[in-house]
């Protein structure tokens, strides 16, 4: 049975399909990446992936377990974690800070224990610092660690969300459209992350418009349109696809699927 | 040796603490900074609220009401120790701060705002009406904690409002010291983080109705101990401070001294103590100036008094 397993899940909003009957399925160590034209309904997929929408039907399993609907939190303990399109940074925190919290599930203890800072609490933070640091290196932004988060450049954010969804140490990681505004060099980086990160078995579900980063990357090609599933399939099969030519040719993103990214 | 910000914070305080004395005139002025940080210790809880957590309450004043009449009531119905009932009362209004809040967390921004309010409007109208049990609009009295007939046994005599300053100093200096160990803690961090994007803090695994919860209870032990302490030294408490307009007072003084920094709530509840005494020469006027001030350092200086300080110290250090 597959790590995660997506079967037919659904949403509206008011009355207007988002998403319909989408399934799929994630294994250990694989790349599965989303793509279908703007508005396809690839982040709302992963709301509802990821417990922040509850879909109005199918299922989500994780390791066979139903967690349709479940808490974000509680998906986290059981090992899910994600990035945001729109990014969502600690913007008061620093950048060390921000990372940090992505250990909470790690770090955190006793609430008296930490108002009294007893050894064991602090222990716990230096842990969290220390393991946060080690990510910010594997990103590349260890010399931006003691400022202020909201001080980053947009790519750099980007880098910094990856950073603290590693930080919950996940099974699996959905990344929404990770190399969206970064520059060339950057986006070298991220796909060198992505590959590495999955090297260690986590199961990757990836949303990204860059196209050459999503042929290299992906094992299985999942193709969204008007929130339907219109292909399925490894890069070189979905490339080719008549369907999904034309779902891309209608969206006016006529190149999108030759590798100009 | 470089000093933590902590240790920093710390330091400002005591030393401020330990030499403000000697620049006072009268016996007078150790009852106003007894008062100041009274005030200081509740607005210390509404920083933990509202500065790390970003949830505001508008009645926070309730448990300043409740700390205040354990002080007066569980002495004169159970026999229970003065000092004890302070214990008593923060007890109290931590399990009173569980209860409600945990439906009225789930709200947001205004709702959450009127929501509180009506809890803090509703203690200070039990308060005043209860007259039976609280004495009504007049207050009741409060017992002597004894605490200063016991240090002059020990040889330590001293007035009685150089006792209260001393006290609500020490009492302050430990809530201080516990909310910056709270602030660079895991408990502090999901509360910090959870004020930036609560979807984030979700994903990250944070349980943000539960760090809510707690913030809320810990602001409502600090408002409930400064409430027990305003009423003991005061040897009498009235359901005004229970009222509307003093949980507004607190907010205000977290956000002008700034809400997201311990040593920010301080400054804040001292200058919002002091300058209506030193406005008082204002005479009409008074009201008018407080007011412009207020307005003044909002549009200004929107982080609050003491992170803009340090913003244009670091700033000008670089
Ligand atoms: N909370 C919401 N309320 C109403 N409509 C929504 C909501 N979330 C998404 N939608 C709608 O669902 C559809 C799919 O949006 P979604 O953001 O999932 O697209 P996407 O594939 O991620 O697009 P993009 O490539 O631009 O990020 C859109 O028509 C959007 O307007
Ligand atoms: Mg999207």
């Amino acid at each position: 049975m597959s790590l995660l397993q997506v079967e037919g899940l659904g949403i509206s909003f008011g009355g207007v399909t988002a998403v319909n009957d989408v399934s799929f399925a994630l294994d250990q160590g694989k790349i599965v990446s989303v793509i279908g034209p703007n508005g396809a309904g690839k982040t709302t997929l992963f709301n509802m992936i990821s417990g922040v929408y509850l879909p109005k039907s199918g299922k989500v399993r994780l390791d066979g377990e139903d967690v349709t609907g479940l808490r974000p939190d509680l998906l986290a303990v059981r090992g899910m974690s994600r990035t945001f399109q729109n990014l969502q940074i600690f913007q008061e925190m620093s950048v060390l800070e921000n990372v940090i919290v992505g250990f909470h599930m790690h770090e955190r203890g006793p609430v008296l224990a930490d108002l009294f800072a007893l050894p064991g609490s602090r222990k716990r933070a230096r842990a969290a610092a220390e393991g946060a640091r080690v990510l910010l290196e594997r990103v590349g932004l260890e010399r931006a660690a003691e400022r202020e988060a909201g001080a980053l450049s947009y790519g750099a954010l980007k880098r910094l969300e990856i950073a603290r969804a590693l930080a919950a140490r996940p099974r699996v990681l959905l990344l929404d459209e990770p190399a969206a505004g970064c520059n060339a060099v950057e986006t070298e980086e991220i796909d060198r992350l992505i590959c590495e990160v999955a090297k260690t078995g986590v199961a990757i579900l990836l949303v990204e418009h860059d196209m050459k980063l999503v042929m290299r990357l992906s094992d299985t090609i999942v193709v969204l349109d008007h929130g339907e599933k219109i292909a399925e399939g490894d890069p070189a099969v979905v490339s080719r696809d008549p369907r999904v030519i034309e779902a891309y040719l209608g969206a006016g993103t006529t190149e999108a699927l030759h590798a100009h990214g | 040796m470089r000093l933590s910000p902590k240790q920093s914070t710390l330091l400002v305080l005591a030393v401020l603490m330990i030499a403000s004395p000697f620049f006072f005139p009268s016996n007078y002025y150790y009852r106003v900074g007894s008062l100041v940080f009274v005030n200081a210790i509740a607005v210390v809880g509404i920083v933990i609220l509202t500065g790390y957590a970003g949830q505001i309450s508008l009645g926070h004043a309730g448990f300043l009401g409740i700390g205040g009449y354990a002080c007066a009531l569980l002495p004169a119905h159970f026999g229970l120790p003065p000092a004890l009932a302070v214990v008593a009362g923060a007890a109290i209004s931590g399990a009173i701060a569980y209860v409600v809040g945990r439906p009225i967390l789930k709200l947001k921004g205004y709702y959450l705002a009127v929501a509180t309010l009506g809890f803090g409007v509703l203690v200070s109208m039990v308060l005043a009406n209860e007259g039976w049990l609280t004495g009504g609009p007049d207050g009741i009295k409060v017992p002597d904690p004894g605490i200063r007939a016991l240090l002059e046994q020990v040889g330590i005599e001293l007035t009685n409002p150089q006792f209260w300053y001393a006290f609500c100093g020490l009492v302050l200096f430990i809530g201080a010291w516990l909310a910056l160990n709270l602030r660079e803690s895991p408990t502090g961090r999901a509360l910090r983080a959870l004020h930036g994007s609560e979807v984030a803090a979700r994903t990250a695994g944070i349980d943000i109705a539960k760090a809510k919860l707690n913030a809320f209870v810990i602001s409502a032990v600090y408002a409930s101990v400064a409430g027990s302490l305003l009423a003991l030294q005061n040897r009498l408490i009235t359901p005004d401070v229970a009222g509307f307009m003093h949980s507004i007072e607190l907010v205000t003084m977290a956000v002008l001294g700034g809400a997201g920094s311990v040593l920010g709530g301080i400054f804040g509840a001292a200058l919002l103590t002091l300058l209506p005494q030193v406005l008082t020469v204002l005479q009409d006027y008074e009201h008018v100036v407080l007011g412009l001030v207020m307005m003044g350092v909002m549009i200004f200086l929107p982080a609050g008094l003491i992170p803009s300080a340090r913003r244009l110290l670091r700033g000008r250090g670089e």
